[in-house]
């Protein structure tokens, strides 16, 4: 694995099956009274929050101190706009603290990448959300939970519905799930497709109902109306017209085959994307999901910061002993 | 005031010649070894006393280069740049002349200020400053500057231009057209539909929708510079498009030229060397207005640069401080250096391709820029009378772009550590050396 975790195309096949196997093994402590592992004991890692996720930055940090790290949460407020501290000085402080990873959430493209490659700090960073570009630990679990439910993605069929231009989760489940062998159709009308998707590497399509009953997962976007105040807005004409396009809901989950799951990255707008009785059926994964979360963020976490014995001892570590 | 003999320049890249430049002209030009000589026996000097001996052997010599698109940052933004620094940048880059664009801080909207650029060009001495005016008053794009004032000022505005903003309300647009016929100025417009670019950070391509970059895409300057070719046939007016970028800019424009309107283009050399694959690096040096384009607009560029279509290269020289790059991609400032590198850019990607000659590049560096912007004065062959404005420069040099070197007093240069060919070896301002050997004289 490389050292930063900052696009899920920075991982090669082995990568992924590997931080999932990991993340299978590391899930089970869930189930375990004591939920805690000594495996990053004394590292440091730092959330680094520049634009708010409360779900996200709790996720990682119960993923950081299941692994008994320490954790520094940072939310550094500012926009485009009013800048406060600039990244870089902030790199700087982290650096000049120790932090062994970062966990970055930012509002621009590319942060990530720039606190990984400009020399600032030393630590490993983990794109937790760049602006409208990739959120690849969210792909990692989307990717896990589905394996749980359907087992090998190799050939199945992955319907990604709604909001893609401005999605991150859509963007980095788009590499994952190719790299895992998955088929990935992106549904949504075509003003909320991103200019130039001929060349993704993807299906795409503009009618939902058409893609449903051959889908084996579909995972439903929030459409995120608070990035589509530039630009003119006008990316469809009502909420109401949204939701009879592209929401599910009753009727159109009953058209989804027996197997299929139904998932979303939250946070839901029921109603809008997604009906109350879709997202609280039997085939909604959607909460299972968060529980996931943790699990595939401590595998990224305790891979990225060398783990190279198993995260979880499978029992008494024999010394080796002479045969003879 | 000292006389130069530059011996053995190869004027257009052509046969070596020897050329005395003497009271701001060139006085001569003769075959190596007889100019001296001839002017001896006519004014009775035997040797080459009080003659400067420029040895030029192999150098292309040049008419003083022009640019009709900088940006000197003064008033107001003094540590980006100043009149000074911008115009040591330019002479060193083989420019005698720059025009300097408007949004400056306070704008360069009325006589005061383009008269107080002007004369910090003159106190600098570096090559001449030709202030060119806001269109609108403080570049919002509402109402018409003075326009005339500024032309009768001592600064003599002939070019006017709300570069960095589009002129986008096509009334304002035709009545700054018509308007400035009155004093033979030309409306320089910066091509951008504001409603298609609005937070626009990048090429609009499968690259933009990868990267999360909003996208900016190429109708947002074909549909503007389509509109002002018509407007410009509309009205009889001289229009100039800035930094043309795009394959489908080059075709309006080689459109409305065949129809003979008075459209001029240019093109940066940026745009004519690097694409809009560089974003993928999220570094903000290559972040510039109008953005890095593809592979196939920058053939698209060098090809109308080289058949006439876009009739200049203008740098787009834009200088900013370290920490507006030194940040995110979103949160960086827009532009690029070019000055200093201007030159070699043009021979990388259009001489030592065969698309150019070194006539050629002097026709599209100097004396066209200098016909669209007035600059009386430069853009004026080599020839003897003429002023003498003259660059030195060696095209089989090389050299690796060191951003600490650079006079600007930015650094923002998006090709340090590249080995770029050529190196101007010496710039002359009506016969006084600005720069010799390379170095600020």
């Amino acid at each position: 694995m490389k050292k930063h975790l900052l696009s899920a195309a920075d991982l090669t096949r082995d990568d992924a099956e590997l931080i999932l196997a990991t993340a299978a093994e590391l899930r089970s402590l869930a189930d375990r009274p004591i939920k805690k592992l000594p495996a990053l004991r004394g590292r440091t890692i730092v959330n680094l929050f520049f634009e708010d996720s409360t779900r996200t930055r709790i996720s990682f940090e119960a993923a950081a101190k299941r692994l008994s790290a320490d954790v520094i949460n940072f939310s550094a407020k500012g926009s485009s706009l009013s800048k406060g501290e600039s990244l870089k000085d902030t790199a700087l402080t982290l650096e000049a603290m120790g932090a062994d990873a970062v966990v970055v959430r930012h509002w621009a493209a590319g942060a990530p990448h720039l606190l990984a490659n400009a020399g600032w700090s030393r630590s490993s960073v983990v794109n937790a959300g760049d602006g409208t570009h990739e959120h690849p630990t969210q792909a990692l679990l989307d990717a896990f939970t589905m394996t749980r439910h359907l087992g090998n993605l190799d050939g199945r069929r992955v319907a990604i519905v709604g909001d893609v231009l401005h999605s991150r989760v859509a963007r980095s489940n788009a590499l994952l799930l190719k790299t895992l062998g998955a088929e990935v159709t992106l549904v949504a009308p075509p003003t909320l497709l991103p200019f130039g998707i001929e060349g993704w590497d993807v299906e795409t399509s503009y009618d939902l109902d058409a893609v449903l009953p051959k889908t084996d997962v579909v995972m439903m976007l929030r459409v995120q109306q608070e990035r589509m105040t530039l630009r003119g807005g006008n990316f469809f004409p009502t909420v109401r017209e949204y939701s009879r396009r592209y929401g599910l809901d009753g009727r159109r989950m009953a058209t989804l085959q027996d197997h299929t799951i139904v998932m979303h990255p939250g946070p839901m707008i029921r109603g809008m994307e997604i009906t109350a009785d879709v997202a609280d059926s039997d085939r909604s994964v959607i909460v299972e999901q968060v529980t996931n979360g943790v699990a595939v963020r401590m595998a990224v976490l305790y891979l990225l910061l060398g783990g190279s014995e198993p995260a979880v001892s499978t029992g008494s570590t024999n010394a080796t002993e002479d045969t003879k | 005031m000292t006389t130069y003999l530059i011996t053995g320049a190869r004027p257009y890249g052509g046969e070596p010649v020897d050329l005395l430049l003497k009271d701001g002209v060139v006085a001569e030009i003769g075959k190596p070894g007889t100019v001296v000589s001839t002017s001896s026996t006519n004014e009775s000097v035997s040797t080459t006393e009080g003659v400067e001996v420029v040895d030029a052997d192999g150098l292309v010599a040049l008419p003083g280069l022009v640019d009709l698109h900088t940006h000197l940052r003064e008033p107001g933004r003094e540590d980006a740049e100043t009149v000074e620094t911008g115009t040591h940048a330019a002479a060193l880059g083989g420019f005698t002349a720059v025009h300097a664009m408007a949004n400056t801080d306070p704008v360069a909207d009325t006589a005061g200020v383009v008269e107080q650029v002007w004369r910090l060009g003159r106190e600098a001495g570096y090559c001449d400053v030709f202030p060119v005016g806001a269109v609108t008053v403080g570049l919002a794009g509402e109402r018409l500057a003075e326009l005339g004032a500024m032309a009768d000022s001592a600064a003599r505005v002939r070019v006017f231009s709300d570069d960095g903003k589009c002129v986008s309300d096509p009334v304002l647009m035709r009545r700054a057209l018509e308007y400035v016929k009155a004093f033979d100025g030309v409306v320089a417009q910066h091509a951008q539909e504001p409603r298609l670019t609005e937070d626009a950070q990048m090429n609009e391509g499968e690259l933009s929708g990868r990267l999360g970059l909003r996208g900016w895409p190429a109708v947002a300057e074909e549909a503007i510079i389509a509109r002002d070719c018509l407007l410009a046939a509309h009205t009889g007016s001289r229009l100039h498009v800035c930094h043309v970028s795009t394959a489908g800019s080059v075709e309006i424009v080689r459109w409305a030229k065949s129809k003979g309107w008075p459209v001029t283009a240019e093109a940066c050399p940026h745009h004519l060397l690097l694409t809009d694959e560089l974003a993928a690096t999220y570094d903000p040096i290559y972040k510039v207005n109008p953005p890095l384009r593809s592979a196939a607009d920058v053939a698209a560029l060098r090809e109308g640069l080289a058949d006439g279509t876009i009739d200049i290269v203008a740098t787009d020289h834009a200088p900013h401080p370290h920490e507006d790059k030194d940040c995110e991609w979103q949160a960086a400032a827009f532009g690029m250096l070019g000055l200093e590198t201007a030159l070699s850019i043009v021979q990388a990607t259009m001489v030592d391709t065969g698309l150019l000659d070194w006539a050629a590049v002097a026709e599209r560096m100097s004396a066209a820029p200098a016909r669209i912007g007035r600059a009386e004065g430069h853009g004026r062959p080599l020839a003897v009378g003429e002023p003498a404005n003259v660059v030195l420069y060696d095209p089989s040099a090389s050299r690796v772009v060191d951003a600490g070197e650079l006079a600007s007093l930015s650094r923002n240069t998006p090709y340090a550590g590249r080995e770029l060919p050529g190196r101007v070896v010496a710039t002359f301002l009506r016969g006084t050396p600005t720069v010799l050997e390379g170095k600020l004289a």
